[in-house]
């Protein structure tokens, strides 16, 4: 939602990334404030995800140009951990499985270092799992994912409901969440949705990284970005993404070509 | 030679220096080995004695192996040639409050050696079954006991085995009789205390016919820093239908040498399960050989290693299916930190004959450093057609995703690495069908990846 005199959260400007020496984003420009939800849309291929793991700090993602500043500091001067503490949430696309890692371990350390850093209390096992468990109702997810490996034999919505389960505990600021629909059935995705809606305040901030429109009739998006080729192309409101659905991507390239000859 | 006793009453002495005189030692380091304690005192049993000698004998036949010996090809031994090494006299006095720590709650016996000799103050048995020092049990049992002891463990071929034998005294005996049922863990406690100190730990666990046991081998020290040598030889054999689990823990001292030897014979049906962990020792070596000498038998060997610094850590595994239906599982996974050596040979032999067997090797590597170093082998010798035998072997890094993945979530690199390391080892651990000694061992190897 929109708020009236929000403080921006997250600026970015003319961000270039390589991977493997080649260029995927070619000077992205973005302004995040608390409260609004925005999504990234784009074909296959245009840099949505790229966008997202540069911005959580992914080894492989070299920053070559550009800025992005978090709550007014540099976030590239910061490590994937430190941006982790300092409230940037990764939703990923495709979770890791971490076989022998009890899954209540991993959330328990995740959720107890970040604490540490806000300078709060950390939880013992017993208080955290009567924590967690509040949580995973939430997301109506059954407290048996607590005792299995992180991720390991999880079902595409497992391992999705699991990465709002992460968002749910350490309560980010800017929660980027990259194709959190993709791989869920229409009930899931509502109730993941649900979760994501619930933790959404008009103090933080998430970002939707989506190729289909079918996630935004749930989690409605303020603005809605079009990007193609390493760049945003086209920025609206809600019912682009609709008109995204029926028309396709090919039409925002082309008015974008047109729209860029005569200034080049 | 039939079992017998001779000459009852006092125990005569056997003279070691006579039986060592007799064989031509052509290695000097194994006569100051075998110097070390100069009477042992004899059994009253001809054919015990009799082993003893004959051990003697291939201990000056034999030598200590090299590199240039393929079975020792990447397990430099040497440094253990250059510290001379005595069996201990008389086990020091310790406190109840000292082994505390290394008490398995669970247990329903223990039997523990202290430097080798069998300390009878922290022993006791509420197993219900034969679980006692073998120098006592040798007499009473050994009828039970001269078909196997010194039989399975090869000694005329392997100079440490050969050593073991030719100092056997005390020791552990178990023998679980037909159909009986141990369900609490036999807790075999071997502890270090002194700096030079010789010890050669030797068990022998018979399982008769359908019965079930699980024994807990535990090669601990006390001082951190004492150099000493131990030399193990276990000796287990199943019967019919018999289920063995198998534990063994080496968490010996970083200045620890440890070589042993661990023979397994399978009757028909029968199904042993072992999980061994070598967390110790400066050199360390285990050698385990399961036969699975009739139709049916069952066996699943995992292991791990975890290592950092210098240590060398080398594990020969042999699993001889020698007869038709058997089958046999095992993974054995390292984690080599520092620059630490692992050492992995995993032989598996199907005789001309043992068809339908089926098994399965994994040996999975990780390395956490640019020095750290694994050999590893699988070796399987295919001497039928109809069989399933499935192999692989990984050798590499933590997965720089994995990596990610938890640093997203706010842990320090540090963090993640431990976290994925210890999860690595923990695969293993959590087979160990002892609570407190897997809760343990947990703790150990997470603060062992948290160094």
């Amino acid at each position: 939602m929109i708020y009236q005199d929000s403080k921006t959260l997250l600026a970015v400007r003319g961000l270039r990334v390589t991977v493997n020496d080649i260029e995927i984003l070619k000077g992205i420009d973005l302004t995040v404030k608390s409260g609004e939800v925005h999504a990234i849309m784009g074909p296959n291929g245009s840099g949505k995800s790229t966008f997202a793991k540069a911005l959580a700090g992914h080894p492989a993602y070299v920053v070559t140009g550009g800025e992005v500043m978090f709550e007014g500091k540099n976030l590239f001067e910061l490590a994937p951990e430190a941006r982790a503490r300092a409230g940037v949430f990764l939703g990923f696309q495709y979770p890791i499985e971490i076989p022998g890692v009890a899954n209540s371990q991993f959330l328990r350390l995740a959720y107890n270092t970040v604490q540490a850093q806000r300078g709060k209390d950390e939880l013992d096992p017993l208080e955290f799992d009567d924590f967690v468990r509040e949580k995973m109702k939430l997301l109506e997810m059954n407290p048996d994912f607590l005792d299995r490996s992180v991720n390991e034999g999880f079902s595409g919505g497992e391992k999705k409901r699991n990465e709002i389960l992460q968002m749910a505990l350490l309560e980010p600021k800017l929660a980027i969440l990259d194709e959190t629909d993709s791989g869920l059935d229409i009930d899931a995705l509502r109730t993941v949705a649900n979760g994501v809606n619930q933790l959404a305040t008009c103090d933080n901030a998430i970002v939707l990284v989506t190729h289909y429109q079918r996630m935004l009739n749930y989690i409605v998006p303020d603005y809605v970005h079009v990007m193609e080729g390493g760049r945003i192309i086209k920025t609206g409101g809600k019912e682009l993404a609709v008109e995204l659905e029926t028309r396709g991507y090919d039409w925002v390239g082309v008015e974008y070509k047109i729209n860029a000859r005569p200034a080049a | 030679m039939p079992p017998g006793i001779v000459g009852k009453g006092l125990p005569t002495y056997f003279s070691w220096q006579h039986a060592y005189m007799s064989a031509v030692t052509s290695n000097s380091y194994l006569e100051s080995l075998l110097q070390g304690q100069p009477h042992l005192p004899a059994a009253p049993l001809a054919w015990f004695n009799e082993l003893r000698a004959d051990a003697v004998d291939r201990v000056g036949a034999l030598t200590v192996p090299t590199t240039r010996d393929e079975e020792w090809r990447f397990t430099d031994i040497s440094p253990l040639t250059k510290l001379s090494f005595h069996p201990a006299r008389n086990a020091p006095q310790l406190d109840a409050a000292t082994i505390d720590g290394f008490v398995l709650p669970e247990a329903g016996a223990r039997l523990t050696f202290i430097d080798g000799v069998y300390a009878p103050q922290f022993s006791f048995n509420n197993a219900g079954v034969v679980v006692e020092n073998l120098a006592v049990g040798v007499t009473r049992h050994g009828a039970q006991i001269e078909p196997h002891l010194g039989r399975h463990a090869e000694f005329r071929g392997d100079v440490f085995a050969a050593l073991n034998t030719a100092f056997l005294h005390d020791g552990a005996l178990i023998i679980v009789p037909r159909d009986a049922s141990v369900t609490a863990p036999v807790h075999l406690l071997f502890i270090a205390t002194q700096q030079e100190a010789a010890s050669y730990p030797r068990c022998l666990v018979v399982a008769e016919s359908g019965s079930a046991v699980t024994v807990v081998e535990d090669f601990v020290a006390l001082q951190p820093d004492a150099a000493y040598f131990t030399n193990a030889v276990s000796e287990i054999v199943l019967a019919d239908n018999a289920h063995l689990n198998h534990v063994r823990v080496q968490r010996d001292n970083g200045a620890a040498f440890h070589i042993a030897n661990c023979a397994v014979s399978l009757a028909r049906a029968s199904r042993y399960r072992s999980v061994s962990v070598a967390l110790g020792a400066r050199i360390s070596r285990y050698h385990l050989n399961v036969l699975q000498a009739a139709e049916s038998a069952e066996c699943t060997i995992d292991g791990l290693a975890l290592i950092a610094d210098r240590q060398l850590a080398d594990t020969h595994t042999c699993i001889d299916h020698a007869q038709p239906h058997g089958t046999s599982r095992q993974l054995h996974k390292c984690i080599v930190g520092g620059a630490a050596h692992a050492v992995f040979n995993g032989k598996i032999m199907v005789r001309p004959g043992a068809q339908l067997t089926d098994s399965s090797q994994s040996s999975r590597n990780l390395l956490l450093t640019g020095k750290a170093r694994v050999d590893t082998k699988p070796q399987l010798e295919i001497f039928a057609d109809d069989v399933k035998c499935a192999h692989g072997a990984t050798v590499g890094q933590l997965e720089a995703e994995e990596v990610f993945y938890l640093k997203s979530r706010g842990l320090t690199e540090a963090a993640a690495r431990n976290l994925l390391t210890y999860a690595f080892g923990a695969e293993i651990i959590a087979r160990i069908p002892v609570a407190s000694l897997k809760h343990c061992l947990e703790q150990t190897v997470l603060a062992q990846t948290n160094r």
